[in-house]
């Protein structure tokens, strides 16, 4: 036990040290070339400060927006893997993150783009529709007495998900043209938010999803090697599924309604982190969650600085950077 | 001898209808299919409104082409359709290559149209007018659309040109999502022709996204939105999502504008009349 709380020490300690210095350097560096010390000086109105714009306006919320988004993504990944006992299980599996999309192109499709408190009505929506994706599949497991088979839940993720990505794909064909190129740029991802509003917004339900999620470490352990395996260790395993399918899809209704579905990250990271530390859960949850807010924002800071003044879609940038870093990770195991 | 020559006075007669007939069915059009919102109004700004049997789903001026089937866009043309109405001409997009080749099959002729810069938009009227056989209309609305675009240019000509940022799109009370107008294409030429500084003009494309961060760093001095999609009902309310960023000179200076109207977007023939609307905006100095 001493060992195990070595493990997650050492562990967390690591990845939070990575965390924390890629968070506090990412700020730090832009497209644009400003003055920290201007940027932090009182004595100017702020309203006079560019740099402090740049800096607290423009940089800040969305460094704080990736590393949310990033830890939320990879920690619903390592959860939807575990329960499902599927490696190629992710965040976009169970149709949470299509109930999301969909939910966000009929808002721009259909014009009800409101703001309310500086908040706009897309994220909302978007969560709402992660919410109706969730409640299908919910009732679906609640439906069967014993426990979902992760089979049967996998295989109604991936018939729902292709449902609800049918009616994005109808609404993005019937809306006007200019809302169908808002619609994909949207589903594009995008995590530079603006403003602090959206981050709170979103820290409501992401905060209960990693509470839900960090009480399950020891149950996905159990449940990841087969329900009979987890019964016979004493799980009440219908219970854990369910706060597991709970969490995992309310930490990915909100990872999606801040930054968009951006694809590779749910899937990715808990594969890096399990290659780095092993797979007892109890290290592979928080690392994950400190590796993937780290991965997320380094991603972000390329996006926004390499390739300037234009910047591509930060899931371009995942898929380029994380492709390569998970081959040479496979590749030096000996897979 | 007297029947030879008449013989072969019938025969050429005969033979001049019929290429009088083939040029005909070449240069004129009677039945025309526009799918493209520009071309339809160019059209009838050329007075062959009545030639048209069919528009595009999002055809919508003038109100004339309420009236008439819209079969399909850019994205999802209903050929069927299309074909059914026997058309003699049909407009299509360059990229609408499926399209084309199965009006090659049904040997129904096109008309090839992209969008590009302003001039292009008058020149596209006088193909468009050959084409269907009203040349001297086409280029009479050629010429009205060129001197009203040369009226604002001469207007504004003297004037220092203000960086300006015009954004087509971002999501509603947030500046999440912005696309504005780069430097290539109908939209940057209006700004230049109405006497602006487009602060992406060395960006040659038609629409850049752009972060909160490039907004600050580039500046500009006037910010004007354009809104234009059907049911928008976005109001002056929308715009304090600007009031986030004060040190950007238009937003610390008041100058963030708000333009509704589809003719910013449609780059056919009443592009001479937003050309001008930009103008007032950014230059209310020399309408005065």
């Amino acid at each position: 036990m001493n060992e195990l709380k070595r493990r997650i020490a050492v562990t967390v300690g690591a990845f939070g040290a990575l965390a924390l210095v890629v968070c506090v350097t990412a700020p730090l560096v832009g497209s644009t070339s400003i003055s920290l010390a201007r940027a932090f000086d009182r004595s100017i109105p702020f309203a006079d400060n560019v740099d402090a714009q740049v800096f607290f306006v423009a940089r800040l919320p969305r460094v704080v927006a990736a590393a949310l988004v990033g830890a939320a993504f990879s920690i619903a990944g390592v959860v939807f893997q575990a329960l499902l006992r599927n490696p190629l299980a992710s965040p976009d599996t169970l149709g949470v993150s299509a109930g999301a999309s969909l939910g966000a192109v009929t808002v721009i499709a259909f014009h009800l783009d409101v703001s309310a408190f500086g908040v706009s009505a897309i994220p909302i929506a978007s969560f709402a529709g992660s919410a109706g994706a969730f409640g299908i599949i919910y009732l679906l497991a609640a439906a069967r007495r014993r426990g979902t088979s992760s089979t049967v839940l996998l295989l109604a993720g991936i018939a729902i998900s292709a449902l609800l990505s049918a009616f994005n794909r109808f609404i993005t064909l019937i809306a006007d043209f200019t809302d169908t190129f808002r619609s994909v740029r949207w589903m594009m991802g995008s995590l530079d938010v603006g403003s602090y509003r959206e981050i709170a917004a979103a820290l409501v339900p992401m905060s209960a999803a990693f509470a839900i999620i960090f009480t399950l470490p020891r149950v996905l352990d159990l449940v990841s090697l087969g329900a009979e395996a987890a019964r016979s260790r004493g799980v009440d395993v219908k219970r854990a599924e369910r706060l597991a399918l709970v969490g995992a899809s309310l930490s990915t209704g909100a990872a999606v309604s801040l930054g968009g579905p951006i694809p590779f990250v749910g899937i990715i990271v808990p594969h890096m982190v399990r290659l780095m530390v092993g797979a007892d859960h109890r290290v592979v949850l928080p690392a994950s969650a400190l590796f993937g807010a780290s991965f997320l924002v380094g991603c972000d800071l390329v996006a926004r600085t390499v390739f300037g003044p234009i910047e591509p879609p930060v899931g371009t940038v995942t898929a380029i950077i994380g492709g390569p870093f998970f081959l040479w990770l496979l590749f030096r195991r000996g897979f | 001898m007297a029947a030879v020559p008449a013989r072969l006075l019938k025969r050429s007669l005969a033979l001049l209808l019929f290429a009088a007939v083939a040029v005909g069915a070449q240069t004129q059009a009677r039945r025309i299919v526009s799918i493209i919102p520009a071309t339809t109004e160019m059209l009838f700004a050329m007075g062959a409104g009545d030639r048209v049997v069919a528009v595009g789903t999002y055809d919508r001026f003038p109100p004339d082409v309420q009236k008439l089937p819209h079969v399909g866009a850019l994205l999802d043309p209903d050929v069927e359709r299309v074909i059914a109405l026997r058309p003699d001409l049909v407009i299509v997009y360059e990229t609408q290559t499926d399209l084309r080749t199965q009006l090659d099959r049904a040997r129904i002729p096109y008309f090839l149209y992209k969008h590009r810069g302003l001039p292009d938009i008058s020149e596209t009227m006088r193909a468009l007018g050959a084409r269907i056989g009203m040349a001297d209309r086409g280029n009479a609305a050629a010429d009205r659309l060129d001197r009203e675009v040369a009226a604002v240019k001469a207007r504004v000509a003297a004037l220092p040109r203000p960086k300006t940022l015009v954004v087509f799109g971002r999501e509603r009370g947030t500046l999440r999502g912005l696309d504005a107008s780069g430097g290539y294409g109908f939209l940057h030429d209006m700004m230049e022709a109405a006497g602006a500084a487009n602060v992406l003009g060395e960006l040659k494309q038609q629409a850049v996204q752009m972060s909160t961060e490039m907004v600050l760093a580039r500046g500009p001095e006037i910010i004007i939105e354009l809104h234009y999609a059907r049911g928008d009902s976005t109001s002056e309310g929308d715009m304090k999502a600007w009031s986030t960023l004060p040190g950007v000179p238009a937003v610390r200076n008041k100058r963030v504008f708000l333009l509704q109207g589809e003719e910013f977007v449609v780059p056919g023939p009443r592009v001479g009349a937003a050309t001008e609307r930009l103008a007032r905006i950014i230059h209310p100095e020399s309408f005065k």
